[in-house]
């Protein structure tokens, strides 16, 4: 990879996010934009340099509402972050927050930019009902009709099934090359590195016993603003978590996925879930000319792709590149956190990394790349139990990654998810030691 | 065309022939259509209907709205009934002379609407409007006392119907571009991008003018509109006695009697406004038009420009300042760490802004950006204004402005929101006390004009100066009171109230008290009023007013207090509450002696304004006045509490006074002050 004009460091200074709120069947409280401003506005609050001073704003978004295009640019203009603002919305599917982060670090890193407000929203519970090919197509011929004899004749062709609706939600979710649900790629891994489903329900209950944990010690507190809808209702807590969560439970729920066979249930996947993530990012000069106190270092990140098939692997692929890259070995990073989009994924990209045959054959190293500690490894739950809201949580698992580094007096953090499409992406963090 | 020789009009032609009249008065305020203005006017229509262009289009020449209205401040120079009638006639023949002009005549109204400039509009062949929220067409006249006189009543008739037109100046209450559209008043709303082109365009094709329908022709019949007029006037009455305004009763005859034919309904029109002008009423309602102009006058803009607003305390009041300071454009935060508080805040500002703003929902979202809750108060390092409202607790407000002074900017203006605590004791323990200053609202926020700038001794100018211009900013009249107890507002309010509370203890009914409050033309009586605002606020305040004196508050007010029964919130108080309304027992007014009951209830109002006139609570009369009408609603067509004074006699007063203290005792001894008005 080459290097532009510049290779300055890039600073994570502020970071916020909403509280993940589990959908429910109906749309939820807040729409995507919603989201994005209900996040920024407390978080620009308390920055000591006017909302008008960001070089732009990059946001990951996978389905923005159709009154939501370039919804980076709507945030933008409603947090008043200034008409001379530019703003664009990134999309990697579920790693488009990251995808915003790291768009942002290079833009600051390669000298074009100096503050940068980034980071990921999705409201997965207002994705829309689409209507399916031949109901469009009716209504098409029915606006052409000139005549009311045509126009009858339109009419009286229409047929029950034209009303189907098509879930917009599961078309996301869907790999159209290969023609598996994501869910499907998760079996796939489960068969593939021998994962039962015990393991895949013991790794969820452990989920939502770290978040339950969390909440409990407050390790959310600093992470989180509350948000406020406009019938008078607050939300101040990530709502899908089970503390009640338990093997027998678990074992209860049916196979989601592949009905009759399959092992993924909805209770170890993550969750349709609504939320933003916002971190603002500086460079060296950034900080001076505000008096900024830098957090975190974004290092590097590193993106990579395989078998959409096996999307699930993404992970432990981009992870073996970054450290590689960096000359780091597994034993160097302090903190992991590997976006939980499937209990099953999670565990096969752990047994992949320490898999020597998988190592050598697919990631092209001489030997296993090593063990990644459970104990630091998603310390305070994941998607699992908090849920997923595919645009956000890659700006999440980093917001995250650092409030751990930051709680453990730790250093160094890598930050990862599986992409829908056969892709991974991980970043690593560096503590800034004041 | 030669049109230097006016300064207030100027004319052009464009390449369809259509002439362009723009009107920008010379001084820098609103356009107002003085005497001059319509001279000129005359003379151009003249010349107009010589040259005989394509067409019209009369528009203003400045960006913040059309025209304001006729001048006030003639209305206060004519003498008598000839006079009044001579200037509403020249006034109606320049606008006949338009109406008559003989090719398409179009006003093209960008911004408010009021009065004689809607009458100038309607006038025209066509209406057109810029589509924005600032855009408010009215014809408010009955709001000074009289009625449209400009041919305004016979033309918005003509062209809406009678219900919508008597209703518009009936209430005198402005239309939304929205509603002016519905009701026929414009024949287009358009945005600012289609202003000329749309004006243009309806000129050069002369589409069909408006006029009313088949359903107001319908209830113009005579029989009918005789029937129509008894139910308007019913209406009426529960809104404005007849002999406190005459204004809207004169108009409902004016449409009963002489719709129909136009010239003499013009005829008629002349004569009544030039009646009705020169009644008490409508000497009094100019007077506090006045008054208010007066009060705004007392802010200056440019001294002082604030963006960022932080509230403290998310309560009633501190959530409502919030929400008001946000829908008037500023950056709020609110802080308070309660977030049951920051929610129902958040919800109440969001039915406001969508009220407000019911046809431009993109700034009602725009509001609501605006306003941030903010639990950590981070918000106060940024502010250029920090509002306290919390509890009425000394040390907890200290300690509250000991942390706001660390933190906020140094130029910030600092204000508290008290109602009883004097604003001194409040600043004793600030680097720099002289920074604390008292902005005293009204509940409920949105609707009560007026802010009290409350003054401690230690206060410095400049700051008032910041806080009269705050006050501006956030559209509230800036009224700078002394912090006495009880400030002006309350301190004159408590005792009336308390004399209905003693009244009610001795066996009269409440609701004949209130009204008996009533008829002398107070918007709510003694009791109504103690409900609405809470009687515990009520006991509490009136308990700090009392000082020492332990005899001063009765003690069935305690006792109502203490059995939870606290007026409009709680349900029961005076009244029992049902929906928001009082419900009234409708006792026979005739065993008690209502002249009695007015006088000790306004007596004791009065006699409180003499005394806080002498106490120099307030820089003077007039604004003594404009306080009490525009934060309590003291009967505005008496023309505040001292004028009406000034007007009865205070001679008379006082010895009714003198006459009720053998009665009663000493709380009816007149303060020392009534000598000085009685010099």
């Amino acid at each position: 990879m080459s290097r532009l004009r510049a290779n300055r460091p890039v600073y994570i200074v502020d970071g916020l996010r909403t509280p993940f709120l589990k959908a429910r069947g109906r749309q939820g409280p807040f729409k995507a934009i919603d989201l994005l401003v209900g996040c920024g506005k407390p978080l620009l609050l308390r920055q000591p340099f006017d909302n008008e001073a960001f070089d732009e704003v990059i946001i990951g978004c996978v389905m923005p509402g159709p009154n939501e295009a370039n919804i980076a640019r709507i945030a933008t203009l409603r947090l008043n972050a200034g008409t001379a603002t530019p703003a664009w919305t990134v999309q990697r599917n579920c790693a488009s927050g990251m995808q915003a982060l790291d768009s942002a670090a290079q833009r600051i890193r390669h000298g074009y930019s100096d503050l940068v407000l980034a980071g990921g929203v999705e409201s997965m519970s207002q994705s829309p009902l689409l209507l399916n090919d031949k109901m469009v197509n009716w209504f098409a011929d029915l606006n052409q009709s000139r005549t009311l004899l045509d126009k009858l004749k339109t009419i009286s062709r229409i047929r029950p099934g034209y009303f189907k609706p098509v879930i917009g939600l599961l078309c996301g979710l869907t790999d159209p090359v290969v023609k598996l649900s994501m869910g499907q790629t998760a079996e796939v891994l489960a068969r593939k590195f021998s994962i039962n489903r015990n393991e895949m329900d013991e790794f969820s209950v452990q989920s939502h016993k770290r978040v339950s944990h969390a909440q409990e010690a407050g390790y959310f507190n600093h992470e989180i603003t509350p948000l406020f809808d406009p019938s008078g209702k607050y939300y101040e807590l990530d709502d899908g978590v089970r503390h009640d969560s338990s093997l027998e439970k678990l074992a209860k729920l049916k196979p989601y996925f592949d009905r009759k066979y399959g092992m993924v249930t909805p209770g170890n996947s993550s969750q349709i879930t609504d939320g933003a993530s916002l971190l603002v990012l500086a460079s060296e000069d950034a900080v001076n000319k505000y008096d900024l106190q830098p957090r975190a270092e974004i290092v590097d990140c590193q993106w990579s792709a395989l078998d959409p098939g096996m999307m699930g692997l993404g992970p432990a692929h981009s992870i073996s590149q970054l450290l590689h890259q960096n000359r780091l070995a597994p034993e160097a990073v302090d903190y992991w956190e590997i976006n939980e989009a499937f209990a099953a994924q999670v565990i096969a990209c752990l047994r992949a990394l320490e898999n020597e045959d998988y190592c050598k054959s697919e990631l092209g190293l001489k030997k296993a790349f090593g063990i990644i500690d459970q104990d630091r490894l998603n310390v305070d739950g994941g998607a699992i139990s908090l849920g997923h809201p595919v645009g956000a949580s890659g700006a999440r698992i980093v917001l995250h990654l650092l409030n751990v580094l930051e709680r453990e007096q730790a250093t160094t953090g890598v930050a990862s998810l599986c992409i829908g499409g056969g892709q991974g992406g991980a970043m690593l963090i560096r503590r800034s030691t004041p | 065309m030669n049109t230097s020789t006016f300064t207030n009009w100027s004319l052009e032609t464009d390449e369809q022939n259509t002439a362009w009249l723009r009107l920008a008065t010379q001084d820098s305020g609103p356009n107002i259509l003085g005497r001059k203005v319509l001279e000129e006017l005359d003379h151009l229509l003249e010349q107009l209907r010589t040259d005989r262009p394509a067409g019209l289009i009369i528009t203003s020449g400045k960006t913040n709205g059309f025209i304001a209205g006729a001048d006030i401040k003639e209305f206060t120079q004519i003498k008598n009934q000839h006079e009044a009638l001579e200037l509403i006639s020249d006034g109606q023949s320049v606008f006949d002379k338009l109406e008559a002009l003989p090719f398409p005549t179009l006003a093209l109204i960008n911004g408010y609407c009021l009065g004689g400039g809607t009458e100038l509009a309607l006038a025209c062949d066509y209406r057109i409007a810029l589509d924005d929220p600032k855009t408010r067409i009215a014809l408010p006249e009955v709001k000074l006392g009289i009625h449209p006189g400009f041919g305004g009543t016979m033309r918005s008739i003509r062209l809406m119907g009678p219900l919508a037109a008597m209703n518009m100046m009936l209430t005198g209450s402005g239309m939304d571009t929205r509603r002016a559209k519905r009701t026929g008043l414009i024949d287009d709303r358009v945005p600012e991008r289609q202003m000329e082109s749309a004006a243009r365009q309806v000129i050069l094709k002369q589409p069909g003018r408006r006029r009313m329908n088949w359903q107001g022709r319908l209830i113009s019949l005579p029989g009918i509109r005789s029937l129509i007029a008894q139910q308007m006037r019913k209406t009426v009455r529960k809104k404005a006695q007849q002999d406190h305004y005459p204004a809207p009763y004169a108009l409902i005859d004016l449409w009963e009697k002489f719709a129909g034919n136009e010239q003499n309904m013009l005829k008629q029109e002349a004569r009544s406004v030039s009646e009705l002008i020169l009644t008490e009423t409508a000497l009094n309602l100019i007077r506090v038009f006045n008054l208010q102009t007066g009060l705004k006058a007392l802010g200056n803009r440019k001294f002082f420009r604030p963006v960022h607003v932080h509230v403290i305390g998310a309560g009633a009041m501190g959530g409502d300042i919030a929400a008001w300071c946000a829908l008037m454009g500023m950056q709020v935060s609110v802080q308070d760490l309660n977030r049951t508080a920051l929610a129902a805040t958040m919800q109440r500002a969001g039915k406001l802004f969508k009220r407000r703003f019911r046809s431009h929902p993109q700034l009602a979202t725009a509001a609501m950006d605006r306003l941030i809750p903010d639990e950590a108060g981070i918000g106060i390092a940024q502010a250029d204004v920090v509002i306290e409202a919390i509890v009425e607790k000394l040390d907890v407000k200290r300690t509250v402005f000991r942390d706001v002074e660390q933190k906020a900017k140094p130029d910030a203006l600092l204000a508290t929101n008290t109602s009883s605590i004097p604003i001194e004791q409040i600043a004793e323990d600030l680097d720099d006390p002289g920074r604390l200053i008292g902005l005293h609202f009204f509940n409920p926020v949105a609707r009560m004009p007026l802010l009290e700038i409350v003054l401690g001794p230690q206060t410095h100018d400049s700051v008032k100066e910041q806080a009269m211009a705050f006050s501006r900013h956030i559209d509230k009249l800036p009224a700078a009171v002394k912090s006495s107890p009880g400030f002006l507002v309350n301190r004159i309010l408590m005792p009336y109230l308390l004399e209905g509370v003693l009244m009610e203890q001795e066996g009269i009914p409440a609701s004949i008290i209130d009204q008996a409050a009533k008829q002398f033309g107070m918007p709510m009586g003694p009791l109504e009023l103690g409900d609405s605002v809470g009687l515990d606020v009520c006991l509490y305040v009136g308990k700090i007013l009392a000082g020492d004196d332990a005899t001063a508050v009765p003690h069935r007010l305690e006792k109502l207090v203490n059995g939870g029964n606290l007026g409009k919130k709680s349900g029961q108080g005076y009244y029992r509450w049902v929906k928001g309304k009082p419900v009234s027992d409708n006792k026979n007014i005739g065993e008690f002696d209502i002249q009695e009951i007015q006088d000790r209830l306004m007596l004791k109002y009065l006699n409180e304004s003499v005394s806080c006139l002498r106490e120099q609570v307030i820089a003077d009369g007039d604004q003594l006045d404009a306080a009490m009408i525009f934060g309590t609603g003291f009967a505005p067509f008496r023309g505040g509490p001292l004028h009406y004074i000034n007007v009865t006699g205070a001679a008379d007063l006082r010895s009714t006074m003198v006459k009720l203290s053998e009665k009663y005792g000493d709380r009816f001894k007149p303060d020392e002050g009534w000598d000085l008005i009685e010099n």
